[in-house]
């Protein structure tokens, strides 16, 4: 689920207070959006693919909660990672989906 | 923040309103709009990200009008579906999913080139697909709703469906929208078990159209499980063709499989072995092409330092229901219309027994139904709509999910969602299911519906959209369990224990509907002859 908003990458646009499917987040005027039903993610990492400045981290675990470490996060080079994986980084170049190449179906 | 004021209600006035924008709302609302109807487009969460589809991305059902490849297409479904799809419908899908993906096309969606030069066009990446579908919408002139689900539909006093009523989760606000027509495009039920994109899906549009008076078809066919690691929302199944499932020493278990074998997975799971996988069958490319196929895939691994293809991980099997299930709302004619006049529907939210019977899972199906009864269903509803003219809104309307909170009492929403998710989870009752076991289930889910209509509505809007998904859910359930106990027999995904084995006197489709007294009901249709005759009459 979510676990981080980066207050020093984060730019206040609420862009994930409007995307997320199950409103887990609360826009706050004039700071960064809170976390405010951590229990109602759904862990889809769309937030974290709509985010402009990779300010957010979406841990891959449903059910539990669990601390981040921001810097850590960032040494692993996982701020962002599934924005560039999809290609939506700025700069970043296409990669063709492969699926035709591998087993039909699914 | 939340207050019950509720003084706010916004009323807008439309031909067509499409509740539910993933991708057969998002192709309902775009055909609708170029039909010249006025649309609006209502979604729970956010058109683009919301729904199965946006997060996960799909295989589509995508054959070139080849007779061989489309005799082939139709045929290879037709033994996995027990014979209860109709190939009229079958043909009539590939046909507009290829000319929707053409359209998808141009629209200037990124296919992937083959070696050939030629575009492949039988997987749609997720975030790319649904973005590009809010723009075409956008484009189109509809008015998006984010954040808005739908709580009721709007009655006229002849029982047609003059429009729907809902709140606006990010204001604590009502709206209400009259309308000509309504598609419902709500997708299926996973029963809020985090599969991957699943938890908005929570069978609403099922509830929303029995209030109503429609019925349903073929919800003995909405247990679905999709593999996922243990600990992971991602349920994406399809490459676990390349693995191996083991027991925590690595040793091999005997039988288990993603496609054939999930029952040995379960069974395990169920006795409390946690069973492992590792994808050490992928060759050399499949792991070299994998990523690019699916990045979602690996999100959970690389989250946590793990390479599937070299190291085994935990997995489990969560209840996707009826989103990749096949039952859903019954369609009446080629224009998706329900039972009810005024209401259509599109997507998981409508019966897919049309085009598969009785199982999807891989196959790609689901995602070429979503685009073209999305496709049909904004057609017919602004022909009706425009066809009634406006005169539609002046008439009164009632809003048709009052009576079901009709008495005093508090609901505990929350209570009554894990109390649902405890008769159809565990794969002992939904998976391998019996008589015994499924009479059971339903008389508790019987007394829970009892409370449900001795309670009240919530006054804030987060409260009354929990208390409307916790008894969508429920009324999910029971229409399930009632057409399983009907079906005594196994079909397709429908496994019961005390009746192994297809009952050629059962190749029909059980119909069901009803709140207070859930009601099923068997029907023959013309396609359903024997697969024996069938082969001596072609
Ligand atoms: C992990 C995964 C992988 C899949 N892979 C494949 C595949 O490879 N091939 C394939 O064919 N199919 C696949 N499927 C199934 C496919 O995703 C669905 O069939 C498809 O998304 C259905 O589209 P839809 O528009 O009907 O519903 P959805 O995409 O689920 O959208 C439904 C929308 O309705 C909204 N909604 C719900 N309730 C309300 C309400 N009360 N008011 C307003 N809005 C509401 C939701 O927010 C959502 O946006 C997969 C599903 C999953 C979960
Ligand atoms: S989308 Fe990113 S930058 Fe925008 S408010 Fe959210 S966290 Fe901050
Ligand atoms: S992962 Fe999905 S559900 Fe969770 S906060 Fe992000 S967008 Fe919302």
């Amino acid at each position: 689920m979510i676990e981080l908003v980066s207050a020093e990458r984060c730019i206040n646009c609420d862009l994930c207070v409007r995307v997320c499917p199950t409103n887990v987040f609360d826009a706050v005027p004039g700071d960064n959006p809170v976390i405010a039903r951590q229990q109602d993610c759904q862990t889809c990492f769309m937030c974290e693919a709509y985010c402009p400045v990779d300010a957010l981290y979406v841990a891959p675990f449903a059910e539990q909660h669990i601390a981040v470490d921001e810097q850590a996060l960032n040494e692993d080079a996982l701020l962002g990672s599934y924005r560039r994986a999809i290609c939506w980084s700025p700069g970043s170049r296409p990669q063709p989906d492969q699926s035709f190449r591998l087993l039909r179906g699914g | 923040m939340a207050t019950n004021a509720h003084t706010d209600l916004r009323t807008l006035h439309t031909d067509v309103l499409v509740i539910g924008g993933g991708p057969a709302g998002c192709w309902a609302a775009w055909r609708a709009a170029r039909s010249g109807a006025r649309v609006v487009l209502a979604d729970k969460g956010y058109v683009g990200t919301s729904g199965a589809t946006a997060p996960s991305g799909t295989g589509v059902w995508y054959v070139p009008p080849e007779a061989e490849a489309r005799e082939a297409a139709l045929a290879s479904r037709e033994a996995l579906g027990g014979y209860l799809a109709d190939r009229g419908w079958g043909t009539r899908v590939l046909d507009q999913t290829y000319a929707n993906l053409e359209q998808v096309a141009q629209w200037g969606y990124p296919f992937p080139l083959d070696d050939q030069g030629r575009q492949r066009r039988t997987s749609l990446q997720g975030p790319e697909y649904m973005k590009l579908m809010r723009k075409v919408v956008k484009q189109a002139g509809v008015s998006i709703l984010d954040q808005s689900p739908a709580l009721q539909l709007l009655l006229d006093d002849e029982g047609s469906v003059v429009g729907a009523e809902g709140v606006s989760r990010q204001g604590d606000e009502r709206w209400q929208v009259r309308a000509g027509a309504v598609v419902l495009a709500t997708g299926g039920c996973a029963f809020l078990s985090n599969a991957l994109g699943c938890n908005v899906l929570t069978g609403d549009g099922y509830l929303l159209a029995a209030e109503s008076g429609a019925e349903l078809s073929g919800m003995e066919f909405s247990n679905a499980y999709g593999l996922s690691p243990a600990f992971s929302s991602v349920t994406k199944s399809a490459f676990y063709r390349w693995a191996t499932f083991r027991y925590e020493d690595g040793s091999l278990i005997d039988g288990a499989g993603s496609k054939h074998g999930r029952s040995i997975i379960a069974r395990h799971l169920e006795g409390g072995t946690q069973v492992y996988a590792l994808l050490d069958l992928a060759t050399d490319a499949d792991r070299q092409y994998a990523r690019s196929a699916q990045p979602n895939f690996f999100l959970p691994f690389d989250r946590i330092g793990i390479d599937p293809f070299t190291r085994q991980f935990p997995v489990t099997l969560r209840l996707e229901g009826t989103v990749r299930g096949t039952g859903g709302l019954r369609l009446v004619d080629e224009g998706c219309a329900t039972t009810v006049r005024g209401l259509y529907a599109a997507g998981d939210a409508a019966t897919r027994e049309l085009i598969c019977g009785a199982f999807t899972g891989g196959g790609s199906h689901n995602a070429a139904w979503a685009t073209s009864s999305g496709y049909w269903a904004g057609e017919a509803a602004a022909a009706f709509a425009l066809q009634q003219g406006r005169q539609s809104h002046a008439r009164s309307a009632i809003a048709a999910g009052g009576a079901t909170q009709s008495g005093s009492q508090q609901l505990d929403s929350r209570a009554l969602i894990q109390a649902v998710q405890q008769e159809v989870q565990p794969y002992s009752k939904n998976l391998f299911r019996s008589g015994e076991g499924l009479d059971a289930s339903l008389a508790r889910l019987d007394g829970y519906w009892r409370s449900v209509r001795q309670s009240t509505p919530a006054t804030n809007a987060a409260e009354q959209l929990r208390a409307r998904e916790a008894t969508a859910m429920l009324a999910t359930a029971r229409w399930m369990y009632r057409s399983a106990l009907a079906r005594t027999e196994t079909r397709g995904m429908h496994k019961r224990l005390d009746h192994a084995g297809e009952d050629p006197a059962q190749q029909h489709y059980i119909h069901s509907g009803g709140l207070d007294r859930v009601w099923t009901r068997n029907h023959r249709a013309p396609w359903h002859v024997p697969a024996l005759q069938a082969e001596v009459a072609a």
